[in-house]
């Protein structure tokens, strides 16, 4: 029943959108550097943002090296340690995480999976690309400049920020603000691409309810980042104008070294407002990616088709507009209204539910499922456990009670690094692992792979759990030097020293990764077209990798949603999505 | 807040309405289609560039929104003084408007083919737009005249720095009114040019309303009409 011939007769209704005009380039610089395919832009934002992530990696290292074994290294004074832990968490929340999922796989993902030539705009999608690198390469810079970078903490707190006493107060944040300000317009310029892509590009027959979760996740996010990302935007301006122009916005009145600033009766709680405006729903800027690649990793290698689809297409909708009214559940220590800290509690607590549904779901995908313990997979389910994990650690968080004990201290590190940083990052990992075979005709060597995500995966967990600990014993983030903190217990010490050897073990492992990804380039497996038998478009491509228009003569045609997995009587166990026939779940249509 | 929070609960009606008309119940795992069939999309869809435009609007509709919650919030701080507004922003107010009015009547001659009077309109626009800037150019000057520059005071700082931020939006306006002017200069097709006018149109609408919202939040005539909503909510008549 499955095997009808492609028949394209006069019933097909008529291109909703005329076939695109494509670019066409006309040389080297144009095919691979300032390309406006999105296939290479996507590369090249996977390549930058996995080059500057190295670099946070690095500084991960120098924050242990300093917290695990204090005074070892000369090179980490006060001022560089405030420095690394800064750099090291703006680099990884907004130029990896941000730009890997939504540059990288939005850009490679969006026309495959929808079945367009390219994403609609492309010369402003090149555009987007070259502004974030400009961005990262003023980031770069700001480690070369006098005084260094800015050492303020990612979040940029004023006064603190632009006051002389924090590191990097000459060059480096008027570079962080300014880099801020670029990757802003530059992501604005591609987020149009891929929200207008995901409306107007689609193939035939591709309704939005047969579209993969993967593009649903990654097209919510886009919305939420458009939206959120010019509070981040408002908020560097104005913390421009009051470290070059003298006006007042955040800094209150300060005396400093004794003598009266220029400033007076600004407000730096209204930063804080406008940054974790932007700052909250960046984090389902980044989870939200996550979740739908992780639906569509879990179904094809437990070729079964994702349970309760419509539901998780809801959960994504509404974490996506839930995530707008949670954002001072990180100020509940500002001295807000306390009003405001219950509503705020009760809105977090009420985003766990379509959190929880889509957990459920994918749990009930796996039940019974023909369950492949390939890479991409094990990336997959690590994701799911560690992201319950770090979602627990956030229900306690979220109330004000328990927070406020809590707040500023170890636990609240070891919290948004299991469910923002390990979570998405496994993900990555099993979306490299999955769609490295279609973006380079190779497959990535399996060994290395299943050793790079157990000693990724266990030496995360060796590293975070303690942290709760460390933090429940009242630890407190972002102290150069703990020693003489009376309260720690020798034991505490040990631990942390424990924590560090870890970091430096899953660090090392990373290289492995590296190494796999350059290795497989030439040495690979031949992958084939579709090496995962996958419905999705992508995978249905004439060429692998994809060539310059992605489909050849004609546009595929979408006759089916993206899960038909071991459907019964089928002579395969998939179908993909631009094949006709009469086989349905529920059983002949 | 409540500016963003306005702003974003209107986004989210609009998105809201239209996925209500994207079939979202539907059960994709039953729906097959036939072969040599597939499943008919929207009868009249809507050109990228005029969707991409929507987009675009929604982003710079959040930026402003933000920037009045900033001001809003800022201006329960204790050092709070109204300043004057320079009485060159209403005259500029109604540049704005002639512009909007121009691209209309710009668009509506495209309507009908008559390229002759849609340049006409177009290059009116542009001089307006041009105007609306010297305008508030010479707004800034006068400020400074009278001692009040960018950091003199918190209501100083927001009129600088919105209408600075808005400024930058109307030349952005400005280079896509060339860029309209260039299509005509090379007879590209007609319905390419159409879009264009309407794509200008639709910004040029738009910038008029956003500067109408900050002119009402600069002059405090914004906040006041707030209040009056609010007493009229909590005790349900006039005051």
């Amino acid at each position: 029943m499955t095997g009808i011939s492609h028949d394209a007769s006069a019933s097909v209704p008529p291109a909703e959108i005329e076939d695109m005009a494509l670019y066409h380039p006309r040389s080297w610089w144009t095919k691979y550097v300032f390309s406006q395919d999105a296939k290479v832009i996507a590369v090249q934002y996977a390549v930058t943002a996995l080059s500057i992530g190295m670099v946070a990696l690095v500084l991960s290292w120098l924050i242990r090296l300093q917290l695990g074994f204090p005074g070892l290294i000369e090179f980490i004074d006060v001022d560089r340690y405030y420095q690394i832990i800064t750099m090291h968490g703006m680099i990884m929340v907004v130029y990896l995480l941000t730009a890997l999922f939504l540059g990288g796989f939005g850009n490679y993902l969006i026309p495959l999976m929808v079945g367009a030539r390219d994403m609609v705009f492309p010369y402003a999608n090149m555009l987007s690309f070259w502004l974030y690198f400009v961005a990262v390469m003023l980031l770069v810079i700001s480690f070369f400049v006098p005084g260094g970078p800015t050492g303020a903490g990612w979040t940029l707190y004023p006064p603190q920020a632009i006051l002389s006493n924090t590191p990097g107060q000459q060059w480096g944040i008027m570079l962080m603000l300014v880099s801020l300000i670029i990757f802003i317009i530059g992501f604005t310029l591609g987020g149009l691409n891929y929200t207008v892509t995901v409306l107007q590009a689609r193939a035939r027959g591709m309704t939005l309810m047969r579209l993969p979760l993967t593009i649903w996740g990654i097209f919510v996010a886009t919305v939420m980042a458009l939206l959120a990302f010019p509070a981040l935007f408002v908020a560097a301006v104005m913390m421009l104008f009051d470290k070059y122009l003298g006006t007042s916005f955040f800094m209150p009145t300060l005396v400093e070294m004794g003598e009266q600033l220029r400033y007076g009766g600004g407000s730096p709680i209204l930063f804080q407002h406008l940054f974790w405006f932007f700052g909250h729903p960046e984090v389902y800027i980044v989870a939200l990616p996550a979740f739908g690649i992780v639906s569509d990793l879990i179904s094809t290698h437990a070729r079964r088709n994702i349970f309760g689809y419509r539901m998780m297409v809801w959960a994504i909708v509404g974490i996506g507009v839930l995530s707008f009214v949670v954002w001072a559940h990180h100020m509940y220590v500002s001295g807000m209204n306390p009003y405001f800290g219950f509503f705020f509690a009760t809105t977090t607590l009420i985003i766990a539910v379509p959190t929880a549904i889509k957990v459920y779901n994918w749990v009930l995908t796996l039940w019974r499922g023909d369950i492949h313990l390939n890479v991409p997979m094990l990336f997959a389910l690590g994701f799911i456990v560690t992201f319950v994990n770090g979602g627990l650690s956030g229900l306690f968080l979220g109330n004000v009670v328990v927070d406020v004990p809590l707040s500023d201290t170890m636990f609240v590190v070891a919290h948004f690094h299991m469910v923002m940083g390990v979570a998405p990052i496994l993900v990555i990992f099993g979306a490299i692992y999955h769609w490295y075979p279609k973006v380079t005709g190779r497959m990535l060597g399996d060994l290395l792979g299943k050793f790079h995500f157990w000693v990724t995966f266990v030496g995360a967990y060796l590293i975070f759990f303690p942290m709760h600990y460390l933090g429940l014993m009242g630890l407190p983030r972002r102290y150069f030097d703990t020693a003489d903190i009376m309260i720690m217990p020798a034991s505490a010490h040990t631990l942390n020293a424990f924590i560090s050897i870890m970091a430096f073990i899953v660090g090392f492992a990373q290289i492995t990764f590296v190494f796999n990804l350059v290795w497989s380039l030439r040495h690979g497996k031949p992958a084939g077209p579709n090496p995962w038998r996958a419905t999705t478009l992508e995978w249905q491509t004439p060429q692998t990798p994809p060539a310059h228009g992605n489909w050849g003569d004609e546009l595929p045609l979408v006759y089916r949603w993206a899960y038909d997995y071991s459907v019964p009587g089928a002579k395969q166990d998939f179908i993909p999505q631009n094949e006709p026939g009469t086989l349905t779940r529920g059983g002949t249509a | 807040m409540s500016a963003i929070l306005g702003f974003i609960a209107i986004v989210t009606l609009i998105a809201g309405w239209w996925l209500s008309q994207q079939g979202l119940t539907a059960k994709p795992w039953l729906q097959i289609d036939q072969a040599g069939g597939v499943a008919a999309g929207d009868p009249r869809p809507a050109a990228p560039a005029q969707v991409g435009l929507g987009v675009f609007l929604a982003v710079v509709g959040s930026l402003f929104a933000l920037l009045v919650t900033g001001y809003l919030l800022r201006s329960e701080g204790l050092d709070w003084r109204d300043m004057p507004l320079p009485w060159i922003v209403w005259p500029n107010t109604l540049m704005l408007l002639g512009t909007g009015l121009a691209l209309e009547w710009a668009l509506g001659a495209a309507s009908r083919g008559d390229m002759a009077r849609m340049r006409a309109g177009v290059l009116v626009a542009g001089g307006g737009a041009l105007l609306f800037l010297i305008g508030q150019f010479a707004g800034w000057r006068m400020l400074a005249a009278t001692g009040n520059f960018v950091n003199s005071g918190p209501a100083d700082s927001f009129f600088y720095l919105m209408t600075a931020a808005h400024a930058l939006h109307v030349i952005g306006g400005m280079v896509a009114l060339a860029v309209t002017l260039e299509r005509i200069r090379r007879n590209e097709r007609a319905e390419r040019i159409r879009l264009s006018v309407e794509l200008s149109a639709t910004y040029w609408l738009f910038m008029l309303l956003v500067w109408i919202v900050l002119l009402g939040v600069l002059s405090g005539s914004a906040g006041e009409f707030l209040a009056l909503c609010g007493q009229i909510l909590s005790e349900g008549r006039l005051p």
